[in-house]
């Protein structure tokens, strides 16, 4: 099963790769190199799908207290970190040969760095309390305060420079992209959600694995000292 | 008693436990006077160079001393496990909360009061004409810096590592603060100077949202 449903996310993937690589249209001024874009763009709206869940999540955790809030809270967190990782690389790729530099101070560079470092922050924090009851309280309420920040500063950012693409989705009237660009973004985007999905979810078993290894140790610990 | 005489007994016991000693405060004054100066290699501190990065090196050198200041604020309490005592106290847990972040508001005032007129002279930056808009750019960003500080202390207290987790965890969510205090001390230190409004209103509303937070999310710290 499990093998199964490996290969069909690998086949999934790789799908998507092609269709960026060998379907969609080839663009007029940055060549090839604008193919990176399917992945790039795809991975960064994935990773703020999960970061937004997670921002649920943890609402939902400080309301219900319940532990499945928090397993889904981190493994959101987790992945959409890795997605941001994936958007951190893919951009300079494409930038060097475009823009010139690998990096710019630009606003959506710099809030995403900044959205990229808060979320490992938060996964090292939950690493660093050693109460298990505190972890998740603890981490819900500092998420909750990365989350209202993300904003303040993308708009303080935004306010300060720019020089990042202007959207080229929703944009306005003189934005947008081909129909074929369009549809090959959509398979690449769904790839990568169904990809995310599925890491979510093995993340989240794995959360609940370690939290019933850790009650099973509790119990045959506290038998331990009763039996002496 | 109700929350806001709560939160001003706090206000009164943070202040008198920090004037018996001027632990943190001296300290404190003493590092960002050192950050301050070691700027000084980083450029030529000409009239001309310090308009250009005066304001970012004063800012940067505030948030660093905030985020090393605002660490004892809760860790200190757990020594004697006074938190508990505070906690067990007929007052809504963020009047505790609210009593810290005004303590920490005030140390910070103070210190940035003291720092200003030497950073002024070291620089060669006159700060008298500005005093005014400058002064409220000060608690406008002071007040933001307090708001999360104390919060992330309290996040921090709970960990390991707490002393270097908190810088961490601090300065890239002050980002914003950072960006609009620069840049509105930037345009006051500028010829001629200006108060730019969109800078105040980014810091405004800034506080408004991490004390509306603090208020609805914070007490959730203070529980055992």
């Amino acid at each position: 099963m499990q093998a199964v449903r490996s290969f069909a996310l690998s086949a999934i993937v790789c799908g998507a790769a092609y269709a960026a690589f060998y379907i969609a249209p080839t663009e007029r001024t940055m060549g090839d190199i604008q193919r990176i874009f399917y992945f790039h763009v795809s991975s960064g709206i994935n990773s703020l799908l999960a970061f937004a869940v997670a921002f649920i999540a943890n609402i939902v955790y400080l309301t219900k207290r319940s532990p499945k809030a928090d397993w889904l809270g981190v493994s959101c967190v987790e992945v959409g970190v890795t997605y941001i990782s994936v958007m951190l690389v893919t951009g300079p790729l494409w930038a060097k040969p475009v823009w010139g530099v690998y990096w710019s101070w630009d606003a959506k560079l710099t809030s995403t760095f900044i959205l990229f470092v808060l979320g490992l922050c938060y996964l090292l924090l939950r690493s660093l309390i050693e109460d298990s009851e505190r972890r998740p309280v603890v981490s819900a309420v500092f998420s909750i305060f990365i989350f209202l920040d993300a904003p303040m500063v993308y708009l303080s950012n935004r306010l300060f420079r720019t020089q990042h693409p202007k959207p080229v989705l929703l944009g306005g009237s003189d934005s947008g992209l081909a129909p074929e660009m369009s549809r090959v973004l959509l398979v690449c985007w769904l790839a990568l959600l169904v990809l995310m999905i599925a890491l979510i979810v093995e993340r989240y078993r794995l959360e609940a694995l370690r939290h019933e290894v850790a009650e099973i140790r509790a119990e045959t610990e506290s038998a331990g000292a009763a039996s002496n | 008693m109700n929350a806001p005489r709560a939160a001003l007994t706090i206000l009164a016991k943070e202040i008198r436990a920090e004037f018996r000693s001027f632990e943190l405060l001296t300290s404190t004054l003493v590092f960002v006077l050192v950050v301050v100066f070691v700027f000084s290699f980083a450029f030529d501190p000409t009239a001309a160079e310090s308009r250009r990065f005066g304001p970012g090196l004063l800012w940067i050198a505030l948030l660093f001393a905030g985020s090393l200041m605002l660490q004892p604020s809760f860790s200190r309490e757990r020594v004697n496990d006074t938190l508990g005592g505070l906690r067990l106290a007929p007052i809504p847990p963020y009047a505790i909360l609210a009593g810290k972040l005004l303590a920490n508001f005030v140390f910070l005032i103070l210190v940035e009061a003291a720092l200003l007129p030497v950073f002024g002279v070291l620089y060669n930056i006159p700060l008298a004409g500005v005093a005014a808009p400058l002064a409220v750019v000060m608690l406008m960003g002071t007040l933001g810096v307090a708001a999360i500080g104390t919060v992330f202390s309290a996040v921090a207290s709970h960990a390991r590592m707490r002393e270097l987790l908190l810088p961490l965890l601090l300065l890239p969510a002050l980002t914003p603060v950072l960006i609009a205090s620069t840049e509105a001390t930037a345009g006051l230190l500028a010829d001629p100077p200006e108060l730019q409004t969109t800078w105040l209103v980014v810091l405004a509303a800034f506080d408004i949202i991490f004390l509306t937070a603090t208020w609805l999310f914070g007490e959730y710290l203070l529980e055992e």
